[in-house]
């Protein structure tokens, strides 16, 4: 059994660090900078684990997508005006007490229970061709139901955020 | 290998507490702020968090070839994917109808 590396370690700090940093910074363009280095550390980490399919979408749909749709949003709402009232919530508090009791239930059920999980430490050998093989093979159902969703879910961003038409009053 | 495949020092119980300190992240984020695209970036922290985990397992598991937990993940990135889109046009919508993104604005079911 190979023992957890240095570079897991960097890994994790970079990780943790952006998502730190997204929490805490004020402006809401740092914050989508920071989250974009929280992304790219979690792909890093699963090129890490061997997955490298999963890694390169991470890194195509969450740096390349999602951390530009939040860019976008943050432009198109004014979100770069700092609000006058602080950027945390008056119930901050209660807010981090959840967060930390949360973090103490999974980090003691992980403690507790990962001596129980059988371990293997077997490197897959798995190709992209075995992943799109998968897909259109045994996996054809849920990437249907996924094409769908998608489908969906952009026609339906779109329709939401469309201009309002006037009412007749 | 008997002794090493217990406590902290195992690779398994490594990734599992990152994705569990970033899921807390997550959560304290989508909590503790108060405009609406932060509680979207929270969730988002929080659905890589689990995807983490999807991929830690499949990774140390007995079957990695099955590709069962590879696929899960890859599947949670599309259904994100999705959630981002339709989450972010939602707030866009909701800036255009009261003028403000702050949540503790937004307290009127009937705009």
């Amino acid at each position: 059994m190979r023992s957890l590396s240095l570079i897991f370690y960097l890994l994790a700090a970079l990780t943790l660090a952006g998502g730190l940093a997204t929490v805490l910074l004020k402006q809401l363009v740092h914050c989508a900078l920071a989250v974009t280095v929280a992304f790219a550390g979690l792909a890093l980490l699963f090129l890490q684990l061997d997955a490298q399919f999963a890694g390169f979408a991470q890194i195509l749909v969450y740096i390349g997508a999602v951390a530009i749709l939040i860019v976008f949003a943050i432009l198109l709402t004014r979100g770069s005006d700092l609000p006058k009232d602080g950027v945390f919530s008056k119930t901050w508090f209660l807010g981090l007490v959840i967060a930390a009791g949360v973090f103490a239930v999974l980090g003691w059920a992980v403690l507790a229970s990962v001596s129980a999980i059988p371990q293997q430490n077997i490197v897959p050998s798995v190709t992209v061709r075995d992943i799109g093989n998968a897909l259109v093979g045994g996996y054809v159902l849920p990437l249907e139901i996924v094409a769908l969703l998608l489908t969906a879910a952009t026609i339906g961003a779109v329709i939401v955020a469309m201009h309002e038409k006037e009412r007749p009053k | 290998m008997t002794s090493m495949t217990t406590g902290i020092g195992t690779p398994l119980a490594g990734y599992l507490l990152v994705a569990a300190l970033l899921f807390a992240i997550g959560l304290g984020g989508a909590l503790v702020r108060r405009n609406a695209i932060m509680v979207l970036i929270g969730i988002e922290l929080m659905l890589n968090a689990a995807n983490l985990n999807l991929i830690a397992f499949w990774r140390f598991g007995p079957h990695p070839e099955a590709l069962t937990g590879m696929m899960f993940a890859i599947f949670s990135i599309a259904v994100a994917a999705a959630e981002a889109a339709v989450g972010l046009g939602l707030v866009i919508a909701i800036y255009r109808h009261t003028g403000t993104t702050e949540l503790d604005k937004i307290d009127r079911m009937k705009g």
